[in-house]
């Protein structure tokens, strides 16, 4: 029989199965790894955290590594405060823009526009640092001499950056789910004798709101684990935040002192990456459940 | 029967592509005007001319006059807002709102500024009874509109236009993607609306236009045709191309 069903040596059986058994392995890398980053981060800053002190090194006011004190409370809030300033400022900017892309400006220069907002998204946080030191902190210095405080970075600084380098985020993904609204609402709304506005505001951003929510929320996981660029302008200072005193974020709180730590030092410095991997890992749960609610509606 | 709208050799261009040939028409007050035509002749375009939804079309020129109660409505002074409150439109799908099936109907209410609760209650339920579809809804009015079938999201439709309260209501092919039991259903209540309203509907069904229309134009490659009381048009056309049509033979 020259065509037969049946398996034989020449069938790409062999082939197929290698491949299969390749792509398997692709994918438990990533996952592995993962799973392997959450062991070892509990691992690592577990001990520490319990020689220390849950309460004392979570709500600790004090950093001090000579002296042995490990409170990592003005890490917790700077970063907290940074994010949410920046979050406020860069929402209603984001979003704005969004709608100018998506709405008021003509197609080309929509187009344009995206891809600089996208384009701005790829620049390597070391460079909005360096900008932020050049342009930012220096337009902080000014307003920290007029009500004569020490020049210093600043949490202000920091937040200014942040906005800029979330921007893109926000901006791209509101866009795309702004995009997703059916033709046919907006139609339906101006029919009905709804003047743009109205239109946008009533219609399109409501049925945008859970890809809109998402995009925040991924812009608050990208500024609370940005760590280079608010390093070179905030200061730095392991003290209680204040608006246009220096701050020390957790991300910065690790890169910092991480070259010279060592023993319990060290050890504290993998408690501050538990901190953060945890807040990493709730904003992401936080995510998923925004895009499945949002995925269940429509 | 008074005229409701007047066009007057009314022509439109898409860039280089013109749409509507010198279209002269009178549409009569409280009757049913149906407009027939194979697909890309300019019928749901003529339709779109008389509450400026080609506006939003970029490229859209448009000559010439439409008038309605006797108002130009293509002049400058004109609220487009205010034209389309006038001018109701259902589209060819169902297309309400994400939103519970009581604000798809409150909300052209809210939008023209009527808010009090009391008022838009007593609108709401008179728009989905004068809709047909009050008793299939009045108990889930809370629930997503998304969530009744196809033929009762276009009747809700069709409620959400008549809330706004307007004069005229054009139809884009309304039934077209529903099946033959709603199909009916929105027929039966065509001949209910223009009891108060003007009703102008786009069909690509001739037996449709036949069963609910008085008057039918037939349109062809951007050009009116022909256009008369419907058993004129359907039983002794003038026209050498509206018989090939309405006889089946091309379109």
């Amino acid at each position: 029989m020259e065509h037969s069903i049946l398996r034989s040596a020449k069938t790409k059986s062999a082939v197929e199965h290698v491949m299969h058994m390749l792509f398997v392995v692709c994918g438990l890398i990533a996952v592995v790894a993962v799973l392997f980053i959450s062991i070892y981060m509990v691992a690592s800053g577990g001990p520490a955290i319990a020689k220390i002190g849950v309460w004392e090194f979570l709500f600790g006011q004090i950093w001090n590594p000579e002296a042995g004190t490990f409170g990592i409370l003005p890490f917790i809030l700077s970063s907290i405060v940074a994010t949410a300033l920046a979050i406020f400022i860069a929402v209603p900017i984001g979003l704005g823009a969004a709608i100018f892309l998506t709405h008021i400006a003509d197609k080309k220069t929509g187009g344009v526009f995206l891809f600089i907002v996208e384009l701005l998204a790829s620049i390597p946080s070391v460079v909005y640092g360096l900008l932020g030191a050049m342009l930012v902190a220096p337009m902080i210095f000014k307003l920290q001499n007029m009500l004569s405080l020490s020049q210093s970075g600043s949490l202000l600084s920091a937040s200014i950056v942040l906005v800029i380098m979330i921007l893109p985020t926000i901006i791209s993904v509101s866009v795309s789910s702004i995009q997703s609204v059916p033709k046919a609402y907006n139609d339906a709304s101006l029919a009905l004798g709804a003047s743009k506005m109205q239109s946008i505001f009533k219609v399109i951003l409501p049925a945008a709101k859970s890809g809109i929510a998402a995009g925040i929320v991924l812009g608050v996981g990208r500024a609370i684990g940005e760590t280079m660029a608010v390093m070179m302008v905030a200061g730095n200072a392991a003290i209680m935040p204040s608006l246009l005193g220096p701050v020390r974020l957790l991300t910065v709180g690790i890169s910092l002192e991480w070259a010279y730590s060592s023993g319990l030092h060290r050890e504290a410095l993998y408690g501050i990456g538990l901190v953060l991997f945890v807040f990493i890992m709730i904003i992401n749960i936080l995510l998923s459940f925004i895009l499945k609610k949002g995925g269940k509606k429509s | 029967m008074a005229n409701k709208i007047i066009a007057k050799d009314l022509n439109l261009y898409y860039g280089a592509h013109h749409a509507l040939k010198n279209i002269s028409m009178d549409i009569k007050e409280n009757c049913v005007t149906g407009l027939i035509g194979p697909s890309g002749c300019g019928k749901s375009t003529f339709l779109k001319t008389l509450n400026r939804m080609n506006d939003t079309v970029p490229g859209v020129k448009v000559e010439g006059t439409v008038l309605l109660d006797g108002e130009e409505v293509y002049q400058k002074a004109v609220d487009v807002t205010q034209l389309r409150k006038k001018v109701g439109m259902v589209f060819q799908n169902p297309n309400p709102f994400p939103m519970s099936i009581y604000d798809n109907v409150a909300y052209g209410l809210r939008i023209h500024g009527i808010k009090k609760r009391i008022v838009v209650d007593e609108i709401v339920e008179k728009s989905l009874r004068g809709a047909a579809i009050w008793d299939e809804v009045k108990d889930r009015l809370k629930k997503p509109a998304l969530s009744l079938s196809g033929g009762q999201q276009q009747r809700l439709c069709i409620a959400r236009t008549l809330a706004v309260q307007p004069d005229v209501i054009l139809m884009d092919e309304p039934t077209s993607a529903l099946d033959p039991i709603s199909t009916m259903k929105i027929e039966e209540l065509m001949s209910e609306l223009k009891k108060d309203y003007t009703v102008v509907i786009v069909t690509h069904n001739m037996q449709q236009a036949a069963r609910i229309s008085d008057y039918t134009a037939f349109f062809l490659l951007g050009e009116l045709v022909e256009y008369g009381e419907t058993s004129q048009i359907f039983s002794m056309p003038q026209d050498k191309r509206t018989e090939d049509y309405i006889t089946g033979r091309f379109g």
